[in-house]
């Protein structure tokens, strides 16, 4: 299986290249198998990663991670970076040996490294010196262990790979925790006593508190700082999500976002599934837009396997992933309005639309939310009778009547306009810095859409307008999205009028497919941002490391800079502008 | 099966066999309390956008009386666990359910909250929020679509209507003791589990040991 | 001026109040348990709010819906039910949860697998519904069903279906699935066909070589 050609083996050609001349003890071609980009050593990280932002305008970040790769007992931590006026990705990794993972951090080039870096340590165990913060973001301080790295067993563990041998052909059905001695999904270390034990609090989160200002109040009053929570439950955090904001009377001086707690170890899952069985999981990542997901990991395996769809498939998959962006931006406007005080009416007129787009799911994926559609080279199944003629209605006739409507009632309202306009500012540069994706990005005035700058299936083919705005408001994250509804609904018009009669599967759809080995980086315009694959396939039938570049997980890196100098009431339209989704933050 | 379950018969004590009062009583008493289940604005995953769906205009939680979504645990009655329970969360979730006030219901909805889901095998997951909480009623579902879970809530209805006056623990003078919340260690730690933890500690490494590697 | 997006707001409000109304109006006297007003108005075609009187009315499901699987079996004349599942296991190997367990028996005279499944279990408080199982399982013996209505009181009792709780009639198959069923019955018919060729083949082939094992 490993003696077979991957499409990225033909880039790697011997000749020392340009940017190896140009970088030369510096960058070496990572000449593995499959595998492209270059090595960088870990001292000279930060200086690259400088040169590479200033001199070569590499200025996005789009992702950090790591492997951990325990045969070679190595760590690498993966870089990509791309230009924000468009372009492929340029690639660098960093190995440090397993023992001992020590990387310099990238918060100073990169401020987007932020959140994915704590991730990594949380995760995988790799230090980041010089990382400003590093603690845990999606477990808890004090958990034990790094539970992405490959000899860490959780409580509930069975095997290292699915399929789990003891399903067939014995059975004996059981549930697991029956046979746990705990009876929980638990695991202590040996020497652990609960007696005398103090649990870690949140003494990290409060630092700072209770100091005595006189700015932000004029200068003439004396306020005591005051620390308020926010979450994890609350119904305006969308989800289990929690701030901890210091206020100054009403003013955010300073503002902690944590998340975890939807952590459902998606990745460490991941590794364990074959490469179909992520399918469905993938569908709960950002379960208001599953398609998307489902388009983006398809896009990311096929490229491992060197596959292409079906032209009709492209079209559905065009058809299905745009009407997936009008779901979920029709969602996040209502909910939007909910956050700014116009309690439900708004979510209520713009779930109404979104019921309808979920019919046509339901029908043809067999499920309104959890839609399970991509195959390799595929979908599922072809579009059902009729679907065709529904889409036709409500793209052609409905929707646009809606949106307009929609656009009538909210976008001159002045309650929204005074709510809205300046608050939460990401000034361009800023945006870029903090790797921001999707309409919080375009909100502040960097046309930058996957979809134009690094086009995938068959977006090319399609005429249709990057929405774009300059104040970097809430207002103008919303007016973004409205704009992008009517651009989905432009492309879905095109899509719906072009679509070919013919196959939906290139070759037989397998449940067991063949990976080639090496990895993958695969990334679509989700509605939420710029989500991105990481795929290290090592032949076998499971992958050796899937990644997620969560977007509003890397959105929110910027959340703490918009809130600052605003109301507390302001954190939650921020927050409701950036439109988070606790499946995919946590993962 | 659904016809056994719903037929519930009004349990009344023998003593009291044949006082019409009780039985009217918990009628009108049931009656009221059932179109009037206020849940908790409480939305932890994928399955909450169905509940929100659910409240939504199309399918109308208004019907049963049930549109009136609480923020604070104090003025809700039923805890709709939407969601997959992460050890992270369980804390706060064990913390919500012994502020609300008796009569309280628990409806688990979807395959995450009923037993662990999807996630089951995962370190950071509970499998089923009734190892912390008392659960009424199980939608089972990935995510129940607005349907199934307006189907469990007429369940909840059903089980409302087989309650008591005289039977029900909230009318009772002995308290109704809290459940004890569980604290985050190097693993969740459960304090009912704290009398034998050595013991079983002890039991677990021995499986550990006894695993194949 | 100031206030008029306010008011122009309270225009849609407005307008969306009385679609409603005017809705009902047009289908009045009928306006609800009507199956004819019901699919018009659950449709892109709906003016108004469009409420199901969920459990007096229920939503038309589009029949790829998918919940819980459930397993096929055939009623033969003679009153029997002739499981279609093999037990070949492939299901529980790509369900993602790996929620399935199959309990196959060995002939204790043979020694050979019995085909039909002695037990079968699916854990639908794990089950993902995903139609992994249905989409590749080879004999068209395992498919997505559509009842919904499955909350239960106490899990432990009633979650684990087993193979009672699974089994379902060919015909109940064809009743909620039609187009997949004349597809999965044109499916078998052909495999059928193939098999009884193949098998015709090698006989052919078995009765060359005899022969010529004889001259
Ligand atoms: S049951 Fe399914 S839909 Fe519901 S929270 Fe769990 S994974 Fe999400
Ligand atoms: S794949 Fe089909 S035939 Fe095979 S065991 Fe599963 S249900 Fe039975
Ligand atoms: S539907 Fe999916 S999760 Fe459920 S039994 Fe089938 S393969 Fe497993």
């Amino acid at each position: 299986m490993t003696e077979e050609e991957s499409p990225q083996v033909e880039e790697a050609t011997r000749e020392p290249d340009d940017m190896e001349q140009q970088f030369p003890g510096v960058l070496t071609l990572d000449e593995r198998k499959g595998y492209g980009g270059y090595l960088v050593p870990p001292d000279k990280l930060v200086e690259f990663a400088t040169q590479l932002r200033d001199e070569l305008g590499y200025d996005y970040l789009s992702s950090v991670t790591g492997v951990d790769y325990l045969p070679e007992e190595k760590m690498e931590v993966v870089y990509h970076a791309y230009r924000t006026q468009g372009g492929p990705a340029f690639v660098f990794k960093a190995q440090v040996p397993r023992g001992d993972p020590v990387v310099p951090s990238l918060v100073g080039v990169w401020l987007g490294a932020d959140f994915q870096e704590r991730e990594a340590w949380d995760l995988l165990g790799i230090r980041f010196t010089g990382h400003p913060n590093l603690r845990r973001i999606l477990m808890w301080e004090g958990f034990e262990g790094h539970p992405l790295r490959k000899d860490w067993r959780e409580a509930y563990y069975e095997e290292d790979a699915k399929p789990f041998e003891n399903r067939f052909p014995e059975g004996g059905v059981y549930r697991i925790e029956d046979k746990i001695s705990f009876g929980k999904n638990v695991k202590y270390p040996s020497e652990f006593s609960p007696e005398g034990w103090i649990p870690e609090g949140d003494e990290g989160l409060y630092a700072g508190v209770g100091q005595i200002s006189t700015d932000g109040n004029g200068g003439t009053l004396k306020t005591d700082q005051l620390v308020v929570n926010l979450g994890p439950q609350h119904p305006s955090t969308h989800g289990v999500f929690r701030m901890v904001v210091t206020l100054d009377g009403e003013t955010v001086i300073d503002l902690q976002p944590v998340m975890g707690y939807l952590h459902r170890n998606h990745e460490q899952i991941g590794e364990r599934n074959t490469y179909i069985m992520n399918m469905p999981y993938t569908d709960r990542l950002d379960y208001i837009s599953s398609m998307s997901n489902n388009f983006g990991y398809a896009l990311t395996v096929e490229k491992l396997m060197g596959i292409k769809p079906p032209e009709r498939t492209e079209y559905i998959r065009v058809i299905m992933a745009e009407l997936t962006r009008i779901v979920n931006h029709l969602w996040s406007i209502g909910f939007l309005l909910n956050d700014l005080g116009a309690f439900q009416t708004p979510a209520l007129y713009a779930i109404n639309e979104r019921e309808l787009v979920l019919d046509v799911f339901e029908a043809v994926s067999g499920s309104r939310m959890m839609c399970n559609y991509f195959r390799f080279g595929g979908l599922a199944r072809d579009l059902p009778p009729g679907t065709l003629q529904t889409i036709r209605e409500l793209i052609f006739e409905r929707l646009p009547r809606r949106i307009d409507e929609l656009d009538l009632y909210l976008t001159d309202n002045e309650i929204v306009r005074a709510r809205c306009i300046g608050v939460g500012v990401l000034p361009p540069e800023k945006a870029v810095a903090f790797s921001a994706a999707g309409p919080v990005l375009r909100a502040s005035g960097v046309p930058y859409d996957v979809r134009r700058a690094d086009p995938y299936g068959i977006y090319d083919r399609f005429d249709f307008e990057v929405a774009v705005r300059y104040g970097g408001d809430v207002y103008d994250r919303y007016l973004v999205r409205l704009q992008e509804i009517r651009e989905s609904i432009r492309i879905v018009q095109q899509a719906v009028e072009d679509i070919p009669e013919g196959e939906i599967q290139t070759g037989k759809a397998l449940y067991q497919v063949r990976v080639p080995a090496g990895e993958a980086y695969g990334r679509v315009e989700n509605p939420k941002g710029e989500l991105g694959f990481y795929v290290v396939s090592n032949g076998k039938p499971n992958p050796w490391r899937y990644h997620i570049r969560a977007p509003s997980f890397i959105n929110l890196t910027a959340l703490a800079e918009m809130c600052k100098g605003h109301k507390v009431a302001d954190i939650v339209a921020i927050l409701g502008s950036i439109d988070i989704i606790l499946g995919e933050v946590d993962r | 099966m659904s016809e056994e379950l719903s037929n519930n018969e009004n349990p009344v004590p023998e003593s009291l066999q044949g006082q019409i009062a009780i039985t009217s009583l918990d009628k009108i008493y049931n009656w009221s309390r059932r179109s009037s289940v206020w849940p908790m604005t409480f939305g932890l995953a994928c399955c909450a956008i169905e509940m929100i769906s659910t409240a939504a205009s199309r399918y109308d939680m208004a019907r049963f009386g049930m549109e009136v979504f609480r923020a604070s645990p104090r003025q809700a009655d039923l805890m709709i666990v939407s969601g997959t329970v992460t050890k992270k969360m369980i804390p706060i979730i064990v913390r919500l359910y012994n502020q609300m006030p008796e009569p309280k219901y628990v409806l688990a909805m979807g395959a995450c909250a009923s037993g662990g889901g999807p996630f089951k095998e995962g370190y950071n997951v509970v499998s089923g929020v009734d190892k912390f909480v008392p659960v009424d009623v199980y939608a089972p579902g990935c995510p129940p679509t607005p349907q199934a879970l307006l189907h469990s809530l007429i369940r909840l209805q059903e089980k409302i209507d087989g309650q008591s006056v005289l039977e029900v623990p909230w009318y009772r003078r002995e308290p109704i003791e809290e459940i004890p919340q569980p604290v985050l260690g190097p693993d969740l730690v459960d304090p009912r589990d704290i009398p034998d933890f050595a013991e079983k500690l002890k039991a677990q490494e021995e499986r550990l040991a006894a695993e194949p590697e | 001026m100031y206030g008029v997006g306010i008011v122009k707001g309270l225009g849609v409000t407005l307008k969306h109040f009385i679609a409603t109304y005017v809705d009902d109006l047009r289908w009045l006297g009928h306006r609800y348990y009507n199956p004819e007003a019901f699919a018009v108005r659950q449709s892109p075609k709906a003016r108004g709010i469009f409420t199901v009187q969920y459990p007096e009315e229920k939503l038309t499901l589009p029949e790829e819906f998918r919940y819980i699987p459930f397993l096929i079996y055939d009623e033969l004349e003679d009153g029997t039910r002739q499981d279609r599942c093999v037990s070949c296991g492939i299901c529980a190997k790509v369900c993602p949860p790996q929620c399935i367990w199959i309990v196959r028996l060995d002939d204790p005279e043979t020694g050979r697998p019995i085909p039909d499944p002695a037990d079968f279990f699916i854990d639908v408080d794990i089950c993902m519904n995903c139609g992994l199982c249905s989409e590749y399982c080879p004999f068209e013996a395992i498919r997505m069903d559509h009842d919904y209505e499955i909350s239960t009181y106490d899990r432990f009792a009633e979650n684990i279906y087993d193979k009672e709780k699974l089994d379902r009639p060919a015909s109940y198959y064809a009743s909620i699935r039609p187009r997949n069923y004349a597809f999965d019955e044109a499916t078998i018919v052909e495999k059928k066909a193939k098999k009884a060729a193949s098998e015709a083949a090698r006989k052919q082939r078995a009765a060359e070589k005899s022969q010529r094992t004889n001259e």
